[in-house]
């Protein structure tokens, strides 16, 4: 991890005009999170027995931890592929993982309506229900959390009296741990198409195929390489970092060849088992399909044209496919969720806020670590 | 072929053989009721619409009222199962056809519910029960997710929430009564029985008198089975089961979550081959050109 020595805090003045709107933000969440709790569920939200996942699920873990994959899909590349050009994304990416999934453990926490019981998940392994695929997603998601932060614990203790001591242990396991890290979740992202698996008969076919586990984790690759890109963009115009424009075009066209690859097999899924001819209907369910698929596909022609000097082009294929990433998300777990006649969900205000406000603690932390830790790369050449 | 491109194709192998797996997984065994089985049945033409189950039901398992539906703040009358109501009678009325239906947990032969929850909070209980403890529950509501009848509900007024389902009475039943509901049904619409009886039962019946029913038991091979049948002479999809296909609801995921991590090799092989590769590519700080 010695070649990641040239990252230091980026420095500057915190408290920003538009850092005090996030932490007013922020404040509002945390307040409208304890009223949650005085009040209970059917106050706070709009959910009901119909819809009882809503938008905090669908958002803050399903979609959230999907782009909170750059970590996840970066580490493949270096690691895995040995690409390590691209270690100096590496850190800025596995910080965001780590606040995207400690926000994504933070809000099932506040959706549970007995999270008094959630010790019970990791301890209780007498209970455990092997067949469960959201067992499988809290174990991994709560091993993962601690994995990302141990993963980034070098940055953090650089600067302390620990770094000696800790540094060369950290050094030999850290291999190990990474390699946690990538196992982790090609599981629980999986698992996650897995859930909408057991809602069954009551998921639109255009959704409900047995290839969602394989689709969602086709989804938070490109997503997490998208959101690696978004993340670089944003870093080299905030803290006047080099922006590596080079390399994140070339992740850019991985996020969008993924997507590609992904409606290729959606398509050819659904064609084999004769469902092709739902897609061309004007429903709401053909037309949401229609906008997934067109999301997906205008990143890779936004890539096939973009010049290596067009950031806008870049920013914009890379949003897309987030957004592509999101909807698929967004519509498999609410949209084409049919729970039957009478059933609506829109969320709650203060639902609304209560997502506004974790987002907003998640980037008002990440601004706050990469001003005082070594997160984002220095001044270093375009290779 | 170096060290990068053979890693390369080490992880797409990898990535190919966990994707592969779940085709090529044996098939789920379909589940049986258990021999101590249980269950009701529930014959639409006996059914005069009394409420007499509801109300036993609610004094039974010590339930609110729910004022919130007709004549707001006077009666007891939910509209649907709800978090005060483990069962309910329902009308459905149209231009040529008109019957009540009896709605409460169908006690699935293999339930989806069961499937989903975590920490087994609900379970297959003795007498195939689908049972509930809420000091495993943790409240996040998976099992209204997976169930295709609509059955589990949620505590949304309580801050401190619980499931609401019909357990069949079991602390009844361990007392060797019967299920309240089927105790006060003046008309015998609902009865209680060993599930192999009421089985016979309901063929009985079929036999008997074939032009007043649907050719059909619901419940015998609808989504795996259920303990709780039913008889109807109107369409079953008129009083609101949506579905007829025989396959339980979680045959498809369990086949591929048993396929993927059977005696969770392939994730430990995974594991293997993510430090193997790394640890080669360690030694060769590749920093090649795409």
């Amino acid at each position: 991890m010695s070649e990641r020595d040239d990252a230091k805090p980026a420095g500057g003045p915190l408290l920003t005009r538009g850092y005090l709107i996030l932490l007013a933000l922020s404040a509002l969440g945390v307040v409208l999170i304890l009223w949650r709790f005085i009040v209970g569920l059917g106050v706070a939200t709009a959910m009901n027995d119909g819809y009882p996942l809503g938008l905090w699920i669908t958002l803050d873990v399903v979609t959230g931890t999907a782009l909170a994959c750059g970590g996840y899909a970066l580490a493949l590349l270096v690691y895995i592929f040995n690409r390590g050009k691209y270690h100096p994304l590496v850190r800025p990416a596995i910080l965001t993982s780590a606040l995207g999934y400690t926000m994504a453990g933070l809000s099932v926490a506040i959706d549970l309506g007995r999270p008094w019981n959630m010790w019970k998940i990791p301890l209780f392994f007498r209970d455990w229900n092997l067949n469960s695929a959201l067992l499988e997603v809290a174990l991994c998601i709560m091993a993962y959390v601690f994995v990302l932060w141990v993963e980034l614990s070098p940055a953090l203790i650089a600067k302390t009296r620990y770094a000696e001591r800790v540094t060369p242990f950290l050094d030999k396991a850290l291999l190990w741990v990474i390699a946690l890290g990538m196992l982790l979740p090609t599981m629980h992202q999986s698992s996650l198409g897995a859930l909408m698996l057991l809602a069954g008969p009551r998921l639109h076919p255009l959704w409900n195929t047995p290839l969602l586990p394989l689709l969602f984790l086709m989804t938070c690759v490109a997503m997490g390489y998208a959101m690696v890109v978004f993340e670089a963009i944003f870093s080299s115009r905030f803290f006047r970092r080099p922006s590596h424009t080079a390399m994140l075009y070339t992740l850019q066209k991985f996020a969008a060849w993924g997507g590609m690859v992904f409606v290729v097999v959606r398509f050819v899924d659904l064609a084999v088992r004769g469902r092709l001819a739902l897609v061309g209907q004007l429903d709401l369910y053909g037309v949401m399909f229609g906008i997934e698929t067109l999301l997906w596909v205008l990143p890779a022609v936004l890539a096939s044209r973009t010049h290596a000097n067009d950031p806008g082009r870049l920013f914009r294929g890379a949003m897309c496919t987030a957004i592509a990433g999101g909807l698929y998300r967004f519509d498999t777990f609410l949209v084409a969720f049919q729970p039957g006649p009478g059933w609506h969900y829109f969320p709650s205000v203060p639902e609304l806020f209560i997502s506004a406000g974790l987002i907003s603690i998640e980037l008002a932390a990440f601004i706050a670590l990469v001003k005082w830790f070594p997160i984002l790369g220095g001044i270093r050449s375009e290779t | 072929m170096d060290t990068s491109r053979r890693s390369l194709f080490k992880g797409l192998a990898a990535a190919a053989t966990l994707s592969v797996i779940p085709a090529t997984a044996a098939a789920r065994e379909k589940r049986l009721a258990p021999s101590d089985a249980v269950g009701m049945l529930y014959d639409t033409t006996r059914c005069i619409g009394c409420r007499a189950c509801t109300v036993a039901c609610k004094e039974a398992n010590k339930l609110k009222a729910d004022v919130d539906g007709y004549g707001a703040g006077l009666y007891d009358a939910p509209e649907g199962l709800n978090e005060y109501t483990k069962t309910v009678i329902q009308l459905h009325r149209d231009d040529t056809t008109s019957s009540f239906v009896k709605k409460q947990c169908m006690h699935c032969i293999d339930p989806a519910c069961v499937g989903a929850c975590m920490l087994s909070a609900l379970k297959k209980g003795p007498f195939g029960v689908v049972s509930y403890d809420p000091d495993k529950c943790v409240g996040c509501r998976y099992c209204e997710v997976a169930c295709p009848f609509n059955v589990p509900k949620f505590q949304w007024s309580n801050t401190t929430p619980k499931i609401v389902k019909c357990e069949l009475c079991r602390d009844r039943l361990a007392e060797g009564k019967e299920p309240a509901c089927t105790e006060v049904c003046p008309r015998q619409a609902v009865i209680y029985g060993n599930y192999a009886d009421l089985l016979n039962e309901a063929r009985g019946r079929l036999a008997a008198s074939p032009n007043k029913y649907i050719p059909k038991i619901y419940g015998e091979h609808e989504l795996g089975g259920t303990q709780v049948l039913y008889l109807s002479h109107v369409p079953f999809e008129e009083l609101g089961f949506r579905f007829s296909d025989t396959q339980a609801v979680p045959h498809t995921q369990q086949t591929i979550q048993h396929g993927v991590y059977k005696g969770f090799a392939a994730p430990v092989a995974l594991y293997a081959l993510l430090g193997a590769v790394m640890f080669r590519n360690r030694g060769a700080k590749g920093e090649r050109d795409e």
